[in-house]
């Protein structure tokens, strides 16, 4: 028997196990009963001290393959349960072959759909559970993750600020692509549509009642998809000086929590063809780049903001080059011809009201609604000055971002 | 149910690259059972995806039946990917989880129950429709996870590598209810394996491919008698197919192979081939494990290689032994009676009508003027038991 477990601290060795025994057959002390989906082998929890870890028991390929691939994700900042060992070269007593075993930890507060749609008055959850499956099936592809058995039952959620998040528990028919095809995304939307529809008709077998039409459930991913792919991955035409519009879908990409990965502008009549290249984001990551691009600490709100402007600036320089420039070098010049002008450029006596990264989010921030009002773009020069006549000299700038028309809808709380 | 057409399928992942599938043409007739096999990466998976819709091709086109399908996603191409195993739904009757996915589909009731219910007569479920999958067997339930995929009622099902993470047992025991669906359906089956003796049970054809090119394409018989190139010969074949090279030297009456020090004279067909190529030319013989014996056939076209014994495996009826022929290692595989032991200096003795010969540098066949290639095996073996010719 060989233990291969990730390295990492915190998990228990798990040698007090039966792993002689099929696991059906265990009989341990560790052994705790939690809710599950379907699932086609044996699945079953062990408890220590405050963690519980699921055991599932399949052939060695596949347990390996799962085991590699479910550690990619988490590195590629996909919600996936956390991968603790995979045990393998397993026999019986009498030297008979056991099946691999895949350990994870079992995710904590996490609710299986069952649960979720099973639960009386759930019916915002409901559409919740939906909205985070299809986000989450939208990030796989994203990065290149054909998932072969896209159901409810392998997948998990857990409660998130009023949403659900959704968490991938099962990669066993899965695949990790470059890029995938039109084909392996509709094969996927497939899958998910069907088995979303069998594993409804099994609850409502089960006298669950849950309030969805199997039919029409599938069917709605599947609309929900479509809809998020398309905004992320359309390709937008726009005039010239309508460069703004950059900016703008920019920031909803970000509010949907994707990433730019690359931005290309084809010049086409009069105006512009945007393709933009969408990626997947882990939660400080933009603050990371920023800081190691150009050494500003920053927030990671004004740091996706300040990159977003950076790939822009890169974009600009290298459409007038012709050609790519280095990074290291955008960032640079970016830094001095864009970012420190622009925060010289606000008088000194104003300049304390705000952090630098801040001040020069809300000058980006206005310019937007500056170039949205008049239809075309408007001057980064231009814009500051205005931001230093019209807001910071006119009051608290704390205040003004209160106001939508300053904010783009966007109002925050006041501060106390 | 319908025909299925490579028509010059070219598969490149990256611009410039090498094509996974290089100008691949070949045609599967309506119920034909069709196995694609070669080593990985040989483009085998990426045929069976393109034609899946799962892949987008390079160039060249699919069709299926009488529609290109080179732009049709995979839900319009009429076929059925076959899973390993679905999983089924525990609180579903057996006729429900087979009939839920065509209910999605909107066909009428009537047609629903009929296709459950032939779906269920093919795989002898029709005593369990009404029960749970808790309630049966793993081998039943299984079955009850093919009834989804046969109750489409697609073109042609696909399927790769679906043994692969079985144990050898249940290897056996699937590969043969494969075939036997496959005879009760009669639509048309791609299957995906790398794995030879699987596609020698299984296939009606085989097609063998290798770096993205197909090889050859024939029945089991075809290719384990007339393999094409030295590649099929040796891929085709357990234990694989021996093979010797040497330079051909003619004198008039006789004609022989040089290999190393060893000087064997060739007979019947290999002989004309050779003496065909001409004095000097280099030539490989090739012979299957199971064409060799110790014990002279008594036949006047035999070929004879002394070998030197150095290890035996005992299978039972036959011994599998490990010898050395000038410097190489040749397998044979002859019967257990003969005695043959480590140590044993001997003569293998095989038919001329059983050597395969091949070009060293174009890797390919050679056919004699009139195209003739190795005879078929004797359905049995032609030899009488006969002590082994050993040393001692």
């Amino acid at each position: 028997m060989r233990f291969q477990m990730v390295r990492r601290t915190g998990h228990p060795d798990f040698l007090d196990l039966p792993w002689q025994l099929p696991l059906e057959e265990w009989t341990s002390e560790r052994l705790v009963d939690v809710p599950t989906g379907i699932s086609r082998h044996v699945v079953r929890f062990v408890e220590y001290r405050d963690a519980v870890y699921a055991l599932k028991e399949l052939a060695q390929r596949l347990a390996e393959r799962e085991y590699r691939l479910l550690a990619e994700l988490a590195g590629l900042s996909i919600p996936v349960v956390e991968v603790a060992g995979v045990v393998v070269e397993r026999s019986s007593g009498d030297a008979e072959e056991l099946d691999a075993v895949l350990i994870t930890r079992h995710l904590d507060y996490s609710l299986p759909y069952s649960r979720v749609l099973g639960v009386s008055g759930a019916g915002d959850l409901r559409d919740r559970l939906l909205d985070a499956l299809t986000n989450l099936l939208v990030r796989l592809h994203v990065i290149g993750f054909f998932w072969g058995d896209c159901s409810l039952s392998n997948t998990l959620f857990r409660r998130d600020a009023g949403a659900l998040a959704a968490y991938v528990v099962d990669t066993e028919t899965s695949e990790l692509h470059p890029q995938l095809s039109d084909g392996q995304r509709n094969q996927d939307l497939l899958v998910a549509q069907e088995n979303i529809a069998g594993e409804l008709m099994d609850l409502t077998a089960a006298g669950i009642q849950h309030g969805l039409d199997p039919e029409e459930t599938g069917a709605e991913l599947r609309k929900r998809y479509d809809s998020l792919w398309c905004e992320l991955t359309r390709e937008e035409t726009f005039g010239a000086d309508q460069r703004f519009r950059i900016d703008k879908r920019l920031e909803r990409l970000n509010a949907l929590g994707f990433d730019v990965e690359e931005i290309e502008l084809i010049a086409e009549g009069d105006g512009y063809r945007l393709r933009l290249e969408p990626r997947v984001v882990e939660p400080g990551h933009h603050a990371r780049r920023l800081f190691a691009l150009s050494g500003l600490q920053v927030q990671e709100n004004q740091a996706r903001r300040l990159l977003n402007d950076l790939t822009r600036f890169r974009q600009d320089l290298e459409q007038r080059r012709g050609a790519p420039v280095a990074e290291a070098l955008v960032a640079h010049r970016w830094l001095s011809e864009v970012f420190e002008p622009t925060i010289a450029a606000v008088p000194e006596e104003l300049r304390g009201q705000l952090e630098p990264a801040e001040l020069f989010h809300q000058i980006l921030d206005h310019r937007w609604f500056l170039s949205e009002a008049a239809g075309r773009d408007v001057g980064l020069a231009q814009a500051t000055s205005s931001f230093i006549e019209n807001v910071l000299r006119s009051g608290d700038p704390e205040t003004r971002r209160l106001d939508p028309l300053v904010t783009g809808g966007q109002a925050e709380p006041a501060h106390d | 149910m319908s025909n299925i057409t490579f028509d010059h399928l070219i598969k490149r992942y990256t611009p410039g690259a090498a094509p996974a599938v290089n100008d691949l043409n070949l045609q599967i007739s309506d119920g034909e059972f069709l196995v694609l096999v070669g080593p990985s990466g040989c483009g085998k998976t990426t045929a069976l995806r393109c034609l899946a819709g799962l892949e987008d091709i390079t160039g060249g086109r699919i069709i299926i039946g009488d529609r290109v399908v080179n732009d049709l996603p995979p839900k319009d191409r009429d076929i059925a990917m076959v899973f390993q195993s679905y999983a089924l739904y525990p609180h579903m009757s057996v006729y429900e989880n087979m009939a839920f996915s065509i209910r999605l589909r909107k066909l009428p009731k009537e047609e629903i129950d009929q296709r459950v219910r032939e779906a269920a007569r093919i795989l002898d479920l029709e005593r369990f429709l009404q029960r749970k999958p808790g309630e049966l067997s793993g081998g039943q339930r299984q079955r009850v996870a093919l009834g989804r995929a046969i109750v489409r009622s697609p073109s042609a099902f696909l399927m790769d590598e679906p043994l692969s993470n079985l144990d050898a047992k249940l290897r056996v025991q699937t590969r043969a209810e494969i075939a036997r669906l496959h005879q009760r359906l009669e639509t048309t089956i791609v299957y995906v394996t790398h794995d030879q003796v699987e596609a020698m049970t299984m296939g009606d054809r085989i097609a063998v491919m290798r770096e993205g090119i197909l090889q050859q394409v024939g029945t089991p018989q075809d290719l384990y008698q007339t393999p094409n190139n030295l590649f099929v010969g040796g891929f085709i074949g357990s234990p694989s197919m021996n093979f010797l090279t040497g330079t051909v030297s003619s004198d008039g009456g006789s004609v022989r192979l040089k290999i190393e020090s060893l000087d064997i004279a060739l007979a019947g067909r290999v002989a004309e081939l050779a003496r065909t190529r001409g004095n000097g030319s280099s030539l490989t013989i090739g012979v299957r494990p199971e064409h060799f014996d110790t014990a002279a056939p008594g036949a006047a076209d035999t070929m004879r290689l002394p070998a030197s014994v150095d290890v035996v495996e005992f299978l039972g009826n036959e011994d599998l032994i490990h010898t050395t022929v000038a410097g190489k290692d040749v397998v044979a595989m002859v019967p257990s009676v003969r005695g043959v032991k480590v140590g044993d200096q001997l003569e293998l003795h095989v038919l001329a009508s059983l050597v395969h010969a091949f070009d060293p540098q174009t890797e390919l066949a050679l056919t004699g003027s009139d195209g003739a290639r190795p005879a078929p095996p004797p359905a049995v073996p032609a030899q009488a038991p006969a002590p082994a010719a050993g040393t001692d």
